[in-house]
């Protein structure tokens, strides 16, 4: 077990000149559950692979616990890559399917049997290990391949979308024994994907990159509560945080026929007119009409206890994409006019130039 | 090397932003409506549509599958009969589906072996209107053999060390136009009948990422899960029985290092000499093509005192001997293959027409030797083995016969009984449909019966054990021609 850290890490890919992964600094506490999320091309995979060994760092280094492994060969770095290759050996018992890359590292055989009870154990697969992995079902078989991870007690854990050839049901299932496991093994784990719900319900930090540069690394509650910027304001939460450039006036910013008092702390620190006010979908409600901003619904979507209208509202003449949540038991229809403000408190402002988060 | 190194040219929608991988949201179809298909090919087989797409992969009728499935794979995996030839449909996410798709085809258009995706299919129901997982579809290789086919009661070492060289060359080649595998094994390789040798070709690039060049630690991790892999399948036939007791499967597996290692610095090691030394530029380039590979492009720097010179490779294409072979005949052959069959030709000409053309002689040679092989194989026997090979095999097996009989053999009479003696005896190799995209799992089944377990198919058309009695000349149980120690098969007597 050990910490990780990115300490400047750079990767620029030949005949490019924006760089792949931009000075990342980032440090994995030992043991932590990280996961690397943004958009395609935000160098999230990349950073993982150089983490990994398999891409050049062009600038800076990293480390795995005291050690600088930036020129360390892939397999000396004490890593495993998790799901690279599930296939399991028919003619090997579940046992030799979890061990024998223990063997080919020269592992004795005690030491091996050892190692592979343990993590059988931790896997709930003890009374399977004699049998050969057609008596296995689906799920113990990729536990039987996570196994085969696990034995080699690794310093850090790696993975990438390993959940992308799962179908739904099994993606959730997996994803919470995989986050559950890897807390219990206590190893450092950095996991990449997509899929910010994903990295939010995995992580116990989330580091959100974008065009190579590290957006924000803070706890998934933090980053909900707190975004530093419109990118991942607007990037984490599902459905996504309404993002709206409005006009400051005295008191707060002009909210449709209200003034919303954003915050005089923020709105001072704007650089401009305006800012773009940022508010969650559950933290607007609804107040009768005239005040705030109206939003006709195009499609409501009633999920029982709660309904979402996904419509749109007008802002100097422009159209902007809304969402609201509201209570499921009368939602409106669709077509159906509705008003709206944030509630006290709940909002984020961001600077409409920079897109940095003002104030607190 | 190839359109794709240097100055990266991606004539598909992969994404130079994030390397390596099929951005999530290119190339996409727009939403499917419900009950339509979206198919993505290059060129759409009508064939295609009168697939039952409608029904799960697990589930499609057998009228329509060219084998019965074996096995469990990740993903479900079914051959269909596609036109004239079986293709293969594996259901999986549709980004996984795209994404592989376009690295075949990106592989297909540098002429990197590998299996030829055919189509994508998404936006499937059932009847219902359940929505059913997108496939990819690929065109099964024809005359490919997975490894575990290559032997029927026991793998041969030498059998396995021609197919860990296969599988090292193909994976140069892969890495030279900067393709990274990430799950290397015989599993997700096919191989090929190459004059004695074997040809493998990639067959699963789920795992696979292209990339302008790859690093040298992409390389070295690519090399590592090869040994793994490979070990661990050894390791599991030998478990099961089905491989030699004193073949070792750590030492075998490291075997694809060296044979990797070794070729890699042949083709792009920087090499110093003397100026005094020029000729090592030749020899250099000799012994590539000798390797099979043209060079395209080097650069030769000299020191400032012009003293000593630094010679590497650039720019390096595999095929040497079947640009040759294709320039003279027409032929399309594998390497060792076009090998054989120029030695054949260079041996004709010098023989009968030493002042002829190259040309004119390799057109009679063509009329005189190789076609009248080829047709004198009957219709029954045509799915045994592949034309070039079995050319190859004619020419060997006349060579063994001339020497035995201390004559020199006519044609006609060599083709004759090597029809006899070896080829009807052999199993068809056109279609052996094991399920190319599993890893070994998929042999459980077959396995089970504990006693053949390994290349017998699931069903038409693919491969039988020959009815009855041992060929004189050729054990149809091994992959090879029976050997003759001391003698050289390679300068037959006409």
């Amino acid at each position: 077990m050990a910490t990780v850290s990115f300490d400047q890490a750079t990767r620029v890919y030949p005949g490019t000149e924006r760089p792949a992964v931009d000075k990342l600094d980032l440090d994995i506490a030992d043991g932590e559950f990280l996961v690397l999320v943004g958009p395609s091309g935000c160098g999230k995979s990349t950073s993982l692979r150089m983490l990994a060994g398999l891409e050049d760092v062009n600038a800076g280094r990293i480390m795995i616990g005291d050690r600088d492994v930036t020129d360390v060969p892939p397999k000396d770095r004490d890593i495993a890559m998790v799901f690279q290759n599930y296939a399991l050996y028919p003619h090997m018992s579940v046992a030799d399917n979890m061990g024998f890359a223990l063997k080919i590292a020269g592992i004795g055989k005690e030491e091996r049997a050892e190692r592979v009870r343990d993590a059988a154990k931790l896997l709930d697969l003890q009374d399977y290990l004699e049998r050969k992995p057609k008596a296995l079902s689906g799920g113990q078989r990729q536990r039987v391949a996570m196994g085969r991870a696990i034995v080699r007690n690794p310093q850090v854990f790696l993975m990438d979308e390993p959940l992308s050839n799962l179908d739904a049901k099994l993606r959730v299932q997996t994803r919470t024994q995989i986050a559950s496991l890897t807390r219990r093994l206590g190893v450092t784990t950095v996991y990449v994907t997509h899929d910010q719900v994903e990295a939010m319900t995995m992580g116990d930090r989330v580091a959100v990159l974008k065009d190579g540069l590290l957006q924000q690394v803070d706890t998934p509650r933090r980053l909900y509560d707190h975004p530093n910027n419109v990118f991942v304001a607007g990037f984490i939460g599902s459905p996504a945080m309404n993002l709206l450039e409005l006009p400051v006036v005295d008191g707060g910013v002009q909210f449709g026929g209200t003034t919303y008092d954003a915050g005089q702390e923020a709105l001072q620190a704007a650089a401009g007119n305006t800012v773009t006010l940022g508010v969650r979908p559950e933290d607007l409600e609804l107040v009768p009409e005239g005040e705030g901003l109206s939003v006709e619904a195009d499609l409501v979507e009633e999920q029982g206890a709660d309904a979402f209208i996904f419509g749109h509202t007008m802002v100097n003449d422009q159209s902007h994409d809304m969402i609201v949540r509201v209570g499921g038991r009368r939602p409106p229809e669709k077509g159906a006019i509705v008003w709206v403000r944030p509630q006290k408190g709940h909002v984020h402002v961001f600077d409409s130039k920079t897109g940095l988060r003002l104030g607190d | 090397m190839s359109e794709l190194s240097g100055d990266a040219q991606w004539h598909e929608p992969s994404d130079w932003e994030q390397q390596g991988k099929l951005p999530r949201n290119a190339g996409l179809p727009p939403a499917n409506v419900v009950g339509s298909l979206s198919i993505t090919a290059a060129a759409t087989d009508p064939g295609l549509l009168d697939l039952p797409w409608h029904i799960t992969l697990e589930e499609w009728p057998d009228e329509y599958l060219a084998a019965l499935p074996r096995g469990i794979s990740r993903h479900v995996v079914r051959f269909a009969h596609l036109g004239g030839s079986v293709i293969a449909v594996k259901e999986t996410s549709e980004h996984i589906a795209r994404h592989e798709y376009h690295v075949l085809r990106r592989l297909q258009k540098v002429d990197v072996p590998s299996v030829e995706p055919v189509a994508v299919i998404s936006g499937r129901t059932t009847p219902d209107g359940e929505e059913l997982n997108p496939v990819l579809v690929t065109r099964h290789l024809k005359f490919s053999l997975p490894y575990r086919a290559l032997f029927s009661q026991k793998l041969r070492r030498d059998t396995l060390t021609r197919l860990i060289d296969a599988q090292a060359l193909l994976l140069v080649r892969l890495h030279l136009i900067g393709f990274y595998w990430g799950d290397v094994s015989l599993s997700n390789t096919l191989f090929r009948r190459d004059a004695g040798a074997f040809a493998a070709y990639l067959v699963d690039a789920e795992t696979g990422e292209i990339y302008p060049s790859l690093s040298s630690g992409q390389r070295e991790y690519d090399l590592e899960i090869a040994r793994v892999n490979i070990a661990g399948e050894l390791m599991d036939l030998l478990e099961g029985g089905l491989i030699e007791e004193h073949v070792d499967p750590l030492a075998t597996s490291e075997r694809i290092m060296d044979s990797y290692r070794r070729l890699w610095n042949e083709l792009t090691g920087k090499e110093t000499f003397g100026a005094g030394e020029r000729w090592r530029v030749t020899a250099r380039v000799e012994r590539l093509n000798e390797l099979g590979f043209d060079v395209e492009e080097y650069s030769i720097n000299t020191d400032s005192e012009g003293s000593r010179i630094q010679l590497q490779p650039k720019v390096v294409d595999a095929g040497h001997h079947p640009r040759r072979l294709i320039r003279l005949t027409g032929l399309d052959v594998q390497e060792n293959q076009a090998r054989r069959l120029l030695n054949d030709l260079d041996q004709y000409r010098a023989e009968y027409y030493p002042h002829l053309d190259e040309e004119i002689s390799a057109h009679s040679w063509l009329t005189h030797v190789f076609e009248p092989i080829v047709r004198a194989i009957p219709r029954e026997l045509a799915g045994k083995l592949e034309p070039a090979e079995v050319v190859h095999q004619v020419l060997e097996h006349r060579w063994y016969m001339s020497e035995k009989q201390d004559r020199d053999v006519p044609l006609a009479e060599t083709v004759q009984s090597y029809l006899d003696d070896v080829l009807r005896h052999r199993r068809d190799e056109a279609a052996i449909l094991l399920n190319p995209d599993t890893k070994t799992l998929n042999v459980l089944q077959g396995n089970d019966a504990g006693d053949a377990p390994d290349h017998d198919p699931a069903g038409e058309p693919a491969a039988s054990h020959p009815a009855h009695g041992t060929p004189a000349s050729s054990n149809p149980d091994s992959d090879e021609p029976e050997q003759h120690p001391g003698t050289e098969p390679g300068n037959s007597p006409r």
